[in-house]
This record gives C-alpha cells, structure tokens and sequence, in this order.
C-alpha cells in the first residue's frame, strides 16, 4: 500500500521536475513545479510527518508558488531567450556542483541503509506522542538557536525585499 | 499511521472525480458553435486592448515576499502553541523565546510600515 503510494508520487514528482525545466512557457513551469511540490507533500505523509507536508503545501505550493508568479509576470518573459551554449566556465563549474551534490546524496542514502531506518523518532514514538508534539518540543528546546535564527533570517527578507522593491519601475501597470 | 490517512485520500478522489466529471461532460455534451468573435478573450465586453500578459508593478513583488515572510512566522507558531502548556510548566522560557522572536519580526514589520511598503501609494 505504502509502496504503490510511494511510487505514484515518486514518479509525478521525477516526471513534473523535469517537464518543469523542459517547457518554454514560465507559467507552465510553475505549474509544474505546484505538482511537484504536492508529490513532495505526499512524500512527507508516507513519511509519517503530517505537519511538514501541510506546512510544505502552505508555504511552498501557496505562498511561495505566488511569489514566483508575480516575479514572472514582473519580468514579463514572452519569449524564452537561448543563451549560446560555449559557456565552458559555467558548465564546468555547474558539472563539479551536480557532482558535488550527487555524492552527497550517495553518502546519505548509504548512511540511511545501513546505520538505522530511523533516527531517534521512529514511526511508532512519533504517533504517540504526535507530529507537531515533537516538532515543537524538539525546536523550542534543543534547536533553539536554529529557530531565534530563522527569525533573523526572515528580518533580512523583510528588508531585503523592501529595499529591492523600492524603486519605480518605468513603464509598469 | 498511514491508514489513518484513508480519508484524506477519499477527499482527493471525490474531489478530482467531480471536477473530472464536471469538465469532462461538459466538454462531451455543451454544443460548440466557435467564431472568432466567440473565441475572442472577454474583457469585461469591450473591445480587447493590448495583451494579457502585460508588467507588473514591483508592489506585488512586495506583497507576496512579505506574506511569504509572515506566513512562515505563523508556521512557527503553530507547534510552538501545540507545546506551550507542556512547556510552560518548566519555567517561562518557551514564553521568553517566543517573545525574542516575535520581537525580532515586529522590527520587520515596523520597518516594512515606516518605509510604506504596505500602502498601494
């Protein structure tokens, strides 16, 4: 059951990732992307963690999927422009980075088979306890100065936003 | 558990089967006359000016990056409501950290509100 559900949304997610960055159309991109992030979310409720797939469809599949629209219609893409491909720096650095990440991800899938399925909160701990139980106990407590850092870090976006966002565009709507 | 999700899935597929449905027959049995005229985009019934996809102000850019900030603000609040009774009752400090936090976003917001960023103006 699980298994069969896994690879529906493995699939949709592989299948719309790459349809994602195949299609001309910006819009459609982001289409996809929203399907994307839903397979994600599906993922995380295979996974047992409710809260961070409703949280991953809440923020990304709506507030940031708005965010990326609008950046779209600001810059108003009609047509796709094709960069020519002798960009020897760019792929290069670009390849060593995919390599980078690719063993990365290597290391953590082999560290994940062999040393334990789950960490310290198995399946059955997390459903007596409760998802969102243990994600705040955990974050207000041992994982303090990550959360006190969020909140800096969205300080910063508040700023950063404002600052870039200052400045009259001409010829806008 | 995951069995415990039965439902949700129920939802989805009532959900995607009425709107199937819906779209599917219309589409099957709605008569279709098509002119060019018909097929023009509606634009509140005058004649159509310009395109669709015309710039933005960077306002909306504003806008959004500000609700995607407050919006996982409010992400945080949520497990941190969940634990806050079980919490509170090893001293104020869930209290005290939550008031960092909110103290840190509301120079944020404060700043967003001096700059004018939340008025269209």
């Amino acid at each position: 059951m699980v298994t069969i559900f896994f690879f529906i949304f493995a699939v949709t997610a592989l299948v719309s990732a790459v349809l994602m960055i195949t299609y001309k159309n910006p819009v459609y991109s982001a289409l996809f992307l929203i399907l994307t992030f839903f397979s994600l979310a599906g993922m995380y409720f295979l996974l047992e963690a409710q809260f961070i797939a409703i949280v991953q469809i809440i923020v990304y599949a709506g507030a940031i999927m708005v965010l990326f629209l609008f950046v779209m219609m600001l810059l108003n893409l009609r047509q796709e422009t094709r960069l020519p491909i002798g960009r020897p720096f760019q792929v290069a650095l670009g390849s060593i980075f995919a390599l980078i990440l690719l063993i990365q991800l290597f290391f953590i899938v082999k560290v994940g088979l062999t040393v334990s399925k789950f960490g310290a909160f198995p399946p059955e701990k997390i459903n007596k306890i409760g998802s969102v139980q243990v994600i705040g106990g955990e974050l207000f407590t041992n994982y303090l100065f990550p959360f006190e850092a969020a909140s800096i870090l969205l300080l910063v976006g508040i700023i950063g936003a404002i600052i870039l966002g200052r400045k009259k565009l001409p010829n806008e709507m | 558990m995951v069995g415990e999700l039965v439902p949700i899935l129920v939802l989805l597929a009532v959900a995607v089967v009425i709107v199937a449905g819906i779209i599917g027959l219309t589409h099957l049995f709605g008569p279709k006359h098509p002119d060019p005229v018909k097929l023009s985009p509606y634009e509140s019934g005058m004649e159509p000016v310009g395109e669709a996809r015309t710039r933005f102000s960077i306002r909306f850019y504003i806008i959004a990056m500000l609700f995607v900030l407050f919006d996982i603000e409010v992400v945080f609040f949520y497990p941190w409501a969940v634990v806050f009774k079980k919490l509170l009752s090893m001293g104020s400090f869930i209290l005290i950290e939550m008031l960092v936090f909110v103290g840190l976003l509301l120079v944020g917001y404060l700043y967003a509100w001096k700059k004018g960023a939340l008025e269209w103006d």
